[in-house]
Order: C-alpha cells, then structure tokens, then sequence
C-alpha cells in the first residue's frame, strides 16, 4: 500500500508493454481492460471469510459473558463476586497454570496466520480484461483459472450487498452463456467496478471509435482513509438517493411509483390471506358451533387458541414474504445505455444489471385478473443467467427474469421499446390492440379452429400465434392475459407435434424454442396447415434474421458519431479511472489512445 | 443468396438488407437514431442454398418413410433421409439381454427365497419391453431428417407425430455417440445440441459412415451462419 498508484492515464506508457508494476494494491493503471493482472479490493477478505471469523469470536465472547459479568462485579461489588465461581472454565484453567503469556503468544499467532492467510488468498485472486477475454484466477492449493469470451457475454451485473455497500464496494459478475458460467470479481470499489463494466461492455460490444470517451475527472485518491470516508459518503448516500443512474438521461428512466409496486404485491398477498383466512375462519367457527352444541366451552376455546396459534405466524410469514418481495423490488428503474438496457432494483442490497442488446431470447408481457381494474402489466424475459442449476431455483434468480415488476401500459411501451430497439413500428400494433387487447376481427393471429376449443376452453379465441418479419408473437391466456415476443434472430427451434386425436380433428401443437426461463413457447390446436406453416416460416425467418443480426457484436456496425450514446451524461460524477486502452477487434491489438482525445460527441 | 459456404461467415456488408431499417424506437429517447421508415418486406428469402447431401447418408437405410394414413398428418415436402435397419436389430438384442436379466433375476428371487409376488413387477416389465420391440420397426420407419435451406428437421412417432426443425447456424455442438452393441452392429446416434435445452434433436441408428458425413455437413453449413447465439 506505500507504493503511490499513478492515477490517470499515463501517455508515455503503452498498456501492452507494462511493467510488474501494473499490479498494485490499489490498480496501478488507469484502464483495467490493459490485459493485465489486477487484484480484488483490499477489504474483499473481511465480506468474504472474515464473517466467519467474526462469527467466531462472537461465540467466544457470548461464552465469556459470565466471566466478564464477574469480572464486572467484581469491580465493584468484591464482596459479591464469589458467588459466581464456577470450575471447568478454560479461562480458569489458563489463569491458575500461569500459561497467560502463552496463550496470549498462541492468539496472536493465530491472528497473525489468518491475515497471511487471507492476505495470500487475496492476492492470488487476480483478474485480468483482455480484448477478447475476461479472466478470473484465484487458489493457492486448488487453483482455478476462468476464461470467458467477450463476444458471447450476455449481461454484466453490479451487486451491492447491504454491508459491502456502506464501505463503497461492489460485486461484479460477468454473466456467460451456459450453467455456472459466470465470472465473478467481488469484490472492487464501486467506481471500479463501474469502470470495468464499462470497458467489458464496450469490448464485448466490437466498438472501435465509436464511443471512446475520456473520463477526465477522475479524482486523484488523497490517502486510504481519506478514499475510504468518501466511499462510505458515497454508500450512505447512495442509500438515500437510489445508485447507478448519473450517466443515463434523466428523462429515458423508467421508473416505478413505491406505491404501485407496494400496491401490485399487496393486491396478490391479500388474495392469499383472505384465502387461508377463510379456511382457518370457517373450521373455527365450525369447531366453535360443534363445541357450543355439545355444551363444552372449552373444547371452543381450545380450539379458538388452536386457530390463533396458527393464524397469527401465518400473518407474520406473509408479512415477512411480502416485505421481501417488495425490498427487492423497491427503486426499480430502467434506463438505456449505449450497451444496453440497464434495470435497477432494491433497497438495501441492490442490483444493476446491464443487458446487452441481442440477449433476450424472449418477451412476455403478462396481466392477471387482480391487476386489470389497475391497468397494470409485467414484463418478464428469457435470457441467459449463467447461474448453476440450482441458483436458479431461488428467488434472486427469478428476479432476474424480471424486467418491468409492475407498470402501466406507457411504461410497458418504453420498456419494449429499449429491450425490443430493433422492433419495427409496424408490430407495435400487433402486439398491442391485436394481441395484448386481442381478439380483434381479421387480426393475423392464427387461432385454435371452433372445433378443436376444448384444448383451450376459455382462452381458444385468444390462443394462437402471429409471425412477423421482426419475431414470433404468441397471444394466450384470457384471465391471464399473456402475450409472448420471441425475437426471431434469437430462436433457437421450431417443433410441432400432433396425436391420434388431433389427427381427428385436422389440428397440431406447436413449439417455440428458446433457452430456459419463465416463458414457455407452447401452442396447442392450432389447424394443421398453420402448424406447418409455423415449422416452414418460422425457420427461414429465423435464419434471415439471424444472417442480418450483429447484435453479438452490437457496437461494431455502429458510425462513431451516432454512437455517442447516454453514458457522457453526468460522466463527470463519476471518479471512476479512466479508459485509455482502445481495442480493435479483428486486427488483434491495442492501440493507445491519446488521453487528450475528446469526449464523443 | 447472399451467402454460399465460401464466403467468411462474418461480413457485415453482406447482408445489407432494407429490413435493418427499421430501428425507429417506440419512444424518441431511446439512444437508437431514427431511421427511414418501415419497407415491408415480403416473405424473406433464404439465406443460403440447401446444404448437398452426400451420397452415403442413404447408403444401408430404409428406403420407403412410413406416416400415418390421414390426411391431416403432419407433413413436408422433400426428401427425408432415413436410418438404418440395423437400428432394430440392435434394439432387439438389447432389449433380449434385458428380458433375459430380468426373467433370471425373478427366478432367483422366486427359486431362492420363495417370493412369488416377484413375477408382478417383472411381469410388468417384460409387458412393456414386449410392446416396445412389437412397435420399434415401425417407429424405426417413421424416423427421418431432412436437410433443408435453413434447417435441419426430424421427424418420428406415426400415432404420435414430432418433428422439430434446427435453423443451422443455431446449433452450438454436434455430438455422436455410440454403445458397445451400437458399434457391433456398425451404428450410432447423433446429437445436436442448440441453447435451448427443449430443442434436443437425437437421431439414433445412422450408420456409422451417414453420421460422421452428418456431422461433417452440418458443421461446415453451421459454421457458415453462425452468429452469437
């Protein structure tokens, strides 16, 4: 920590003929993406093993709360203080064999190999942000090495748990296509952070020129605690005032009233509670008449404490589950970025995910029967998580899958609009009057046939599906209203299938394929030659889109002077490094960009 | 025909078409620049040629598909390509060395410990096996892929029809497998592998030689029409 870090770029150093002394407790170099080793924050150890450690040593002293109680009395009170003499006591035992010193020696020494531990852990952990690559390796006795291509990145998320948060760091994982295929660096300076998710992004992106800017404000660090008070500033003030949205214009943020998003939970917890009120008050007022009949008041009231006694934790538990689903939700925004649509949410721990454009594989806009009266929607997508097959089963997974928790219909018209940019104007009505609103007389969806209703009894109007140039629109659900988008360039296979009885009936099932999520692609009774034409269409469509999609690569097709983009935007709040290193994809090089270069415009 | 197999996969200016246009956002402060406004475009047009088959892909396979009688069948028009009758005959000798492990087994139990109930659940069993092999040449006959434009698609079931089609350039592995008895009688299964775990295309009983120029071919065309994912 006494070797003083250059901040900003420096000029006379080109990044790929660094010297050892880019890694630097503090990042040496002013770009993170040079495609050299970097280490985590300093204080990653403590949010990572050392709660273990404190957990340890708050089992040690709750045991020593005796002693010190007697200790205590003892000061004050001599004459009390042998009432609490108790034997068995290793204290005891340390302090009447005059091992004191030793033991003190053996603590210290104890102390001293968990910080070389935890020091050592720390600085094998390193990171490094090549053109083509991100990189994590970390172990001393088991090594692991991660390697993920850029090109294939699909969405990079910044976490700030709530203790991390106050101290000003933050959690960045690089999310990859595939199960358990994220890389995670956790955990960095939240101004760090930023920076690398903006150098991944751009990397990942294929921009050349286009949106190179020069972050010329960043603050030179005055000193480890001066840098640490002002993080903590930053962290307590981000509390107050919600995190991540200096650089994006104020006026494309899509955000949601508290009140709504309170609303919109509440209205589906209190259907539940009345639900299970009903049940727990109708078998105790049975148990009550019962027991009024029989004359034994007191099998009633035994029976009234049976019901409290569950009713009462049943309360509670939904307290407890809707305040978490709404803190999770809280201060949801949704902003563009040059790299993508980025969603932020959460009160106490939040959550900054940027996607990509092109890593959504599919769209669904939903509406149940309780939020109608309201006007509200949601909105959830098919992506890649990256995450193991069992992190996908909680509910922070679910989360992720969520794009608009609850919004009216202008709000799901931005959201589709950022999320869907390459979605002609011709579909919106398609989506809207014909699907979401549908059935609308001569609309293009192609239905279930009068005859084969039974495979949808109440929705078979509403079911079907629409094909156009941009993607597959699946209209379902007459309660539930659901209308589905699949982005054609992003489909992954087309199936129909049909049985003995769908033969009878001329009809066929069909399938739209897309990687796991919340949306399924199913369609059922559809008449067979739609089903065909489904399998025909859809294919050659698919392949179309796809040879015309760059998203993959989305800023490379992109002219340098449209792609100036949002992110210069207040970039000045940010005291986050700057990006010298400039990468050009297929020459395979770095060249070193003159830190004088202007902004984009 | 923008594309043919030769050319680099990656080039952008290939594939200049009217329907890139359309990026005027729903809303005007989406960072996207509005653009020209919204060319409707008519079907859209095959992206490349339809990969050539190679000869040996129909060299020791049935020859005549079998689907159902009705009209109202699912159906497409080109020329499926099948799999080979040793398929069956594989099946049969698996399923035989089954049925004889599990006969020996039930007498075991039946002879030794004098459980006689075992004969339900071994009954059970060899029920199911028995229809599985009645039915097998039929469903073996029902099976086939066909080598389209943009895809691949198979086909099986007669009672119950399925066929799924794979756009090429979505497929992320090409995987053939093959068990002891399977490279006994000279034949194995391929597996395409997409981002999607639904899509899960397994063709089994191609001939050896049909399967690796399978996979040759679809490689190559795959790797023509790649993009992300």
């Amino acid at each position: 920590m006494s070797t003083p870090a250059p901040w900003g770029p420096d000029p006379a150093r080109p990044p790929a003929a660094a010297p050892s002394t880019t890694v630097l407790p503090e990042g040496g170099s002013s770009s993170l993406a040079d495609g050299e080793w970097h280490r985590m924050h300093p204080l990653t150890p403590l949010f990572k093993g050392g709660l273990v450690l404190i957990i340890v040593a708050g089992v040690v002293i709750s045991n020593m709360r005796e002693r010190l109680i007697s200790w205590f009395v003892s000061l004050f009170a001599p004459d009390e203080a042998k009432y609490m003499d108790y034997g068995g006591d290793p204290v005891d035992w340390v302090l009447d064999n005059n091992l004191i010193l030793v033991v003190l020696l053996g603590v210290l020494a104890l102390a001293v190999v968990l910080v070389v531990v935890f020091w050592m852990v720390w600085r094998f952990h390193q990171f490094r942000i090549t053109g083509d690559h991100v990189e994590v390796r970390k172990g001393i006795v088991f090594r692991s090495h991660r390697r993920a291509p850029l090109d294939r990145v699909q969405g990079v998320n910044l976490t700030r748990p709530f203790p991390a948060r106050v101290i000003g760091l933050a959690k960045l994982e690089v999310v990859g296509a595939g199960n358990d295929a994220n890389v995670e660096l956790e955990y960095l300076a939240t101004p760090r952070a930023e920076s690398i998710r903006a150098d991944i992004l751009r990397l990942a992106s294929g921009a050349r020129a286009a949106r190179e800017h020069d972050r010329a404000g960043a603050a030179a660090p005055a000193g480890v605690t001066a840098q640490l008070v002002g993080s903590m500033n930053a962290g307590v003030n981000g509390l107050i005032q919600g995190v991540d949205l200096a650089d994006v214009a104020p006026e494309s943020v899509v955000k949601i009233p508290t009140g709504r998003l309170v609303g919109a939970h509440l209205v589906h917890s209190l259907l539940w509670l009345v639900f299970f009120g009903a049940i727990i008050a109708a078998s105790m007022t049975g148990i009550l008449i019962g027991a009024v009949r029989d004359g034994e008041p007191e099998v009633g009231l035994i029976g009234l404490g049976a019901g409290f006694a569950i009713g009462i934790p049943m309360v509670l538990a939904f307290v407890a589950v809707t305040w978490s689903q709404i803190s999770k939700s809280l201060r949801y925004s949704i902003a563009p970025t040059p790299d993508g649509v980025r969603i932020t949410y959460g009160l106490l721990t939040t959550v900054t995910e940027t996607l990509p454009p092109g890593r959504i594989f599919a769209v669904e806009v939903t509406q149940s029967l309780l939020w109608r009266p309201f006007g509200w929607w949601a909105i959830k997508i098919n992506r890649m998580s990256g995450k193991s097959a069992a992190q996908q089963q909680s509910g922070n997974a679910q989360q992720f899958n969520i794009v608009l928790p609850v919004g009216k219909r202008a709000d799901v018209e931005r959201v589709l609009a950022l999320i869907l940019p390459d979605a002609p104007q011709s579909d919106i009505p398609l989506v809207w009057e014909h699907g979401i609103l549908g059935p609308v007389e001569g609309d293009p969806y192609k239905t279930i046939p009068a005859r084969a209703w039974w495979h949808r009894p109440l929705s078979w109007k509403r079911h079907g599906y629409a094909v156009t140039e941009f993607g597959v629109l699946l209209r379902r659900g007459v309660f539930w209203r659901k209308l589905a988008v699949f982005p054609l360039a992003r489909l992954q296979g087309v199936s129909v299938s049909q049985g003995p009885l769908d033969r009878l009936q001329g009809v066929s099932g069909g399938q739209v394929h897309s990687v796991t999520g919340p949306i399924s692609g199913t369609l059922s009774g559809l008449e067979r030659d739609d089903a065909i034409a489904l399998l025909d269409g859809v294919s050659r469509a698919a392949a179309a889109a796809a040879a015309r999609d760059h998203s993959h690569r989305w800023g490379s097709h992109l002219d340098p002077s449209t792609g100036s983009g949002t992110e210069d935007v207040a970039s000045a709040a940010h005291s986050g490094p700057t990006v010298a290193g400039l990468y050009d994809a297929p020459a395979g090089g770095y060249a070193p960009m003159p830190p004088s270069a202007p902004p984009a415009p | 025909m923008t594309e043919s197999p030769t050319t680099p996969p990656r080039d952008p200016h290939g594939f200049e078409q009217p329907t890139r246009a359309p990026e005027s956002p729903l809303i005007p402060s989406a960072p996207v620049p509005p653009a020209a406004p919204v060319a409707p475009v008519s079907a859209p047009e095959p992206v490349g040629e339809a990969p050539v088959a190679p000869p040996v892909l129909d060299q020791g396979t049935y020859q005549q598909l079998r689907t159902p009688r009705s009209p109202a069948a699912l159906a497409l028009d080109g020329t499926w390509h099948q799999i080979s009758p040793r398929y069956v005959i594989s099946e049969y000798v698996q399923n035989a060395i089954f049925v004889v492990l599990i006969v020996v087994a039930a007498l075991v139990v039946h002879l030794a410990f004098e459980q006689v109930w075992v004969w339900i659940p071994a009954g059970l069993m060899l029920a199911v096996t028995l229809i599985t092999l009645i039915i097998l040449p039929r469903q073996a006959r029902a099976m086939g892929y066909m080598l389209r434009e943009d895809d691949v698609v198979f086909r099986r079931g007669i009672l119950w029809q399925r066929m799924v089609a794979v756009p090429y350039g979505r497929m992320q592995l090409v995987d053939i497998t093959q068990g002891p008895l399977d490279r006994a009688f000279g034949i194995s299964q391929l597996k395409m592998v997409t981002a999607a775990a639904t899509t899960g295309v397994q063709i089994p009983g191609l001939t050896q030689d049909g399967a690796e120029a399978l996979r040759d071919t679809l490689i190559q065309v795959a790797e023509t029409r790649r993009t992300g994912l």
